[in-house]
């Protein structure tokens, strides 16, 4: 893979570069159980890093807590090697964290642009909110991203998967993310608009963004990720390259959580 | 999609008169009703229901329910409900009648009808009412009891308030200059009314053309020029419609006389005044206003919406849902304080029993007026028209002679009538929500 970087990701992990992000013995636990346990992973820059496990390894819940939806017990947040306080949402923004929920997080009453613009909204002077100019700004965006896209004045609800889909991943790219989590983006996606979700995340990676990509689907983490993480009830299993495994090899990380470096070693 | 024939799609889908007038269908439907209503009470009660006397009173009389009902919007956009407004209506009423009757004019000593007294009292109201509101937020945003059994607990509790601290006695008469506000004591006469109207249409006509002309700025689709004409025109009528008929009832001839004898004038012989536009109504129209920019276009109202539709999104973009039901029930108190005081000072008193069932009938105009209980969908002006459809019904049934309990049973089947036929419109034509 080839990227218009000076450095590759992998250069700079080679290099010993400060890593974009990194999550740092996170500990998370819902009344007694232990979602996540002592886990750590992280990401460089214009790095695709997958996220892979069954239902309940509890994936989702590590990559909340960097997304301000789930507070943690314990661990540390890093960004740019700076500590970072992460409490909600909004923090993250600030961090220039942005998520693609697996559920979209769309309200379904609103239109396309006001849910681009949900709680950054565009605004006049006044401090009216400005619907012609959201819509302008939509427009423009999903000109690029999805040129079929029509309905602009009409609720999400009456989308289609993809174009909801649109939506979701528009209004994580338009606000200069650094730092990009998508859960599942193709789970309720097409074999077209799965692939434009691919050659999106290559566009992404080429402009130095990172990026937690939690996915079921082995051969896709293969295609997409540099590398992954695997993780089985709420531990890590472990972080490989996806130039030394194979899907196989992934596989039973995934099922039996054995290491393969371990085995080898 | 129920036709299957394989002809090709039109290109140009929207081709319906309505559609391109862009109108809102459901909003012409409820006034359509409406206007069955008031034709049919105007026959039953051979033209009374529609003489300008009653449509006077009629629209003094929804003014107080109205303007809760447009704070009930935003309370049942954001999936929560409020059973306490008549209670809230109350104790407000309840503390400004006791500091505009004893505390200013006996303990401070300002007298009677001292020019500053309406305005502490209604600042004192109001503040009252916001607090018990934004108290009532915070138990349903930060402590997560329910709306349902926080404002249950608030229907008992504030009412009698109001009642303690009153010993249940009515209090009265009211300030004077408090009672301006009630409506047939404060009308602003047939040239001011005028006046007003004029300007609303200026103000309404200049508003859409802005409203276009940013559309074809950024090049979205507008509608077309005679669209946008008839609605104008609509718009027009109605305002000017609705001045003409406020300005029709005249002042009755006694009262004129006295009003005159008040001055140390003698009034001239065959004189006739119309009342023109209550200031109540104002204060609707006012809120109306507000409460629309605040849905519309704000953030507030936009996250209010967007919490209503999908909670967990609004948390996830970083909206503060639990402040934003703090504010959401804080402004619901607000207007019921507000609507403490349009309804004792058209009373002329505050009773013990004021505001009774409010809640019931605010909740109903709310839902007649098309808010979805289900949250995330309902409009301003929906909830004020089915203000006025409740308070239309039972007035008219009161002149017609309807029974007590038959008055009841109509207006609680026509509630549950409205939202099925809303619903039955909605699987038709495929809406969600």
């Amino acid at each position: 893979m080839t990227v218009s970087e000076t450095k590759t990701a992998k250069q700079r992990r080679a290099d010993g570069d400060t890593p974009l992000v990194e999550l740092k013995d996170i500990c998370v636990s819902f009344g007694g159980i232990h979602a996540v346990d002592h886990v750590s992973v992280d990401l460089h820059p214009g790095e695709v890093v997958g996220l892979l496990g069954h239902n309940g390894a509890g994936k989702s819940t590590l990559i909340k807590v960097l997304s301000g939806a789930y507070q943690m017990d314990s661990g540390e947040i890093r960004v740019n090697g700076d500590k970072a306080v992460i409490t909600n949402p909004r923090d993250a923004r600030t961090y220039n964290v942005e998520t693609i929920y697996q559920t979209l997080a769309l309200a379904d009453n609103l239109d396309a642009a006001s849910n681009l613009f949900l709680g950054r909204e565009l605004t006049t002077p006044l401090g009216l909110v400005d619907d012609s100019a959201m819509e302008a700004e939509c427009r423009k965006i999903m000109g690029g991203l999805n040129p079929n896209f029509r309905k602009f004045s009409e609720p999400v609800s009456a989308l289609s998967g993809g174009q909801r889909q649109s939506v979701a991943i528009a209004r994580a790219v338009y606000f200069n993310a650094k730092i990009l989590i998508m859960d599942e983006p193709t789970a309720a996606l097409g074999p077209q608009e799965t692939q434009m979700v691919a050659e999106l995340i290559q566009k992404l990676k080429a402009q130095g963004i990172g990026i937690f990509l939690i996915d079921h689907d082995v051969h896709a983490v293969m295609e997409l990720c540099d590398r992954a993480s695997v993780m089985k009830n709420g531990q890590l299993v472990g972080t490989v390259n996806i130039d030394d495994v194979t899907d196989d090899d992934l596989l039973s990380m995934i099922i039996l959580g054995k290491n393969p470096s371990q085995a080898a070693a | 999609m129920t036709e299957t024939t394989s002809q090709p799609i039109p290109s140009q889908p929207k081709r319906s008169l309505f559609q391109q007038l862009e109108l809102d269908v459901r909003l012409l439907g409820m006034i359509g009703a409406f206007v069955i209503l008031c034709i049919g009470f105007n026959i039953l009660t051979d033209g009374r229901f529609l003489s300008p006397r009653n449509l006077f009173n009629l629209t003094i009389q929804t003014v107080s329910v109205a303007i809760m009902a447009t704070g009930m919007v935003f309370v049942i956009v954001m999936r929560h409900i409020d059973l306490s407004v008549g209670g809230v209506l109350a104790v407000s009423s309840a503390v400004m009648a006791l500091v505009q009757t004893k505390f200013l004019p006996t303990y401070l000593g300002l007298g009677f009808d001292n020019p500053l007294t309406w305005i502490i009292a209604i600042a004192i109201g109001l503040s009252i009412g916001t607090l018990i509101g934004a108290f009532q937020g915070w138990l349903i945003g930060y402590q997560s009891v329910p709306a349902f059994i926080v404002t249950l607990g608030g229907f008992l509790i504030w009412r009698n308030y109001g009642w303690l601290f009153t010993s249940g006695q009515t209090i009265g008469p009211l300030d004077k200059n408090f009672l301006v506000l009630g409506g047939v004591n404060g009308t602003m006469g047939e040239a001011t009314s005028w006046t007003i109207g004029i300007v609303a249409v200026g103000i309404s006509l200049w508003a859409m053309v802005a409203s276009r002309r940013g559309r074809i700025q950024h090049g979205f689709p507008a509608k077309p020029a005679w669209a946008e004409g008839i609605v104008m025109g609509i718009v027009t009528c109605t305002i000017l419609g609705f001045v003409w008929i406020l300005n029709s009832y005249n002042i009755p001839t006694r009262k004129l006389q006295r009003m005159f004898e008040a001055k140390g004038e003698v009034m001239p012989e065959g004189l006739e005044v119309g009342y023109g536009l209550p200031i109540s109504v104002l204060i609707l129209i006012a809120t109306a206003i507000v409460m629309t920019l605040v849905a519309r276009r704000t953030r507030l109202g936009r996250y209010i919406f967007a919490t209503g539709g999908n909670p967990d999104a609004a948390e996830l973009s970083g909206i503060n849902t639990r402040l934003l039901t703090v504010k959401v029930f804080a402004i619901m108190g607000f207007l019921c304080a507000l609507s403490a005081v349009v309804a004792s000072a058209r009373l002329q008193n505050h009773t013990n029993d004021i505001g009774t069932l409010d809640e019931l009938r605010v909740i109903a105009a709310a839902v007649i007026g098309g808010t979805a209980l289900a949250g995330g969908a309902g409009t301003i002006y929906g909830a004020i028209l089915g203000a006025l459809v409740m308070q239309s019904l039972q007035s008219g049934m009161a002149m017609v002679g309807v029974d007590a309990p038959l008055q009841n049973i109509v207006v609680g089947s026509v509630l549950v009538l409205a939202v099925w036929m809303d619903i039955q419109y909605r699987k038709r034509t495929g809406t969600k929500l």
